[in-house]
């Protein structure tokens, strides 16, 4: 499955990239499966990633929780908890 | 049923105009009673900021503040509803955000300009980054469970 990831924040900068596109194995099914999939990619990654918890995700532009199910296609956000306003 | 306004969400770099954007909300109406507005700005605090950058998940923003104001719309009885939320680099003293509820009676401008502002404080996709003076190296501004806890007042 191939899903299109978006990085904003210091989850974008320790990643090092704004966004990517990746090939999911068909094991990874859920937000948490993404997470520590993700995890395994690099040092990079791990650093992004080292606390999943406090990591909030937007699937196609609405906020989901990381029990959620991947859609079939469409983007997945990544980024630290919202500090506008 | 009543009918429900239609909330007036932009999301930009450049500035807002506080009383244009309250007169669009009265021009040419004779039923607005109450109009209340928050205008969050940039602080430096105590001297020691000398810019935030505010970076923003684009379309989602829009979109959140979006579904944030329709909500405020349902709850309570708005004639007009303005959020105006800035992106980009912004100096002490400078405009953030803006929210405007006009609505025939104060109570409902007052609350659906709290409500907003606490929502869109935790669930809005913007993230500060604050440059300090005399610093090289920029730091992210860290949520606040305190701002949890402001969102939980709504909860009904």
């Amino acid at each position: 499955m191939t899903m299109k990831l978006i990085y904003f924040a210091w989850v974008r900068e320790r990643i090092g990239l704004p966004e990517e596109t990746v090939d999911l194995p068909a094991d990874v099914k859920t937000v948490a499966d993404l997470l520590n999939w993700l995890k395994e990619r690099g040092e990079n990654y791990e650093t992004a990633l080292e606390r999943p918890e406090v990591i909030r995700v937007a699937i196609n532009q609405e906020h989901a929780d990381h029990a959620a199910p991947l859609p079939a296609k469409g983007e997945i956000a990544l980024f630290p908890p919202m500090t506008g306003g | 049923m009543r009918s429900v306004c239609e909330p007036l969400v932009r999301v930009q770099a450049g500035d807002f105009d506080l009383a244009t954007e309250a007169r669009r909300l009265s021009d040419g109406r004779r039923d607005v009673g109450a109009i209340v507005s928050f205008t969050g700005l940039c602080r430096d605090d105590g001297g020691r900021l000398e810019a935030l950058e505010l970076e923003h998940y684009p379309g989602m923003a829009e979109a959140e503040i979006g579904r944030i104001a329709g909500e405020a719309a349902q709850r309570w009885p708005l004639s007009g509803l303005t959020v105006i939320h800035r992106f980009g680099r912004i100096a002490p003293g400078e405009n953030i955000v803006l929210v405007v509820a006009a609505s025939a009676h104060r109570r409902a401008a007052f609350e659906a300009a709290d409500f907003l502002m606490d929502y869109l404080k935790s669930r809005a996709p913007f993230w500060k980054k604050e440059h300090a003076a005399g610093e090289t190296e920029a730091g992210w501004v860290e949520a606040k469970d305190r701002d949890q806890e402001d969102m939980k007042r709504w909860k009904r």
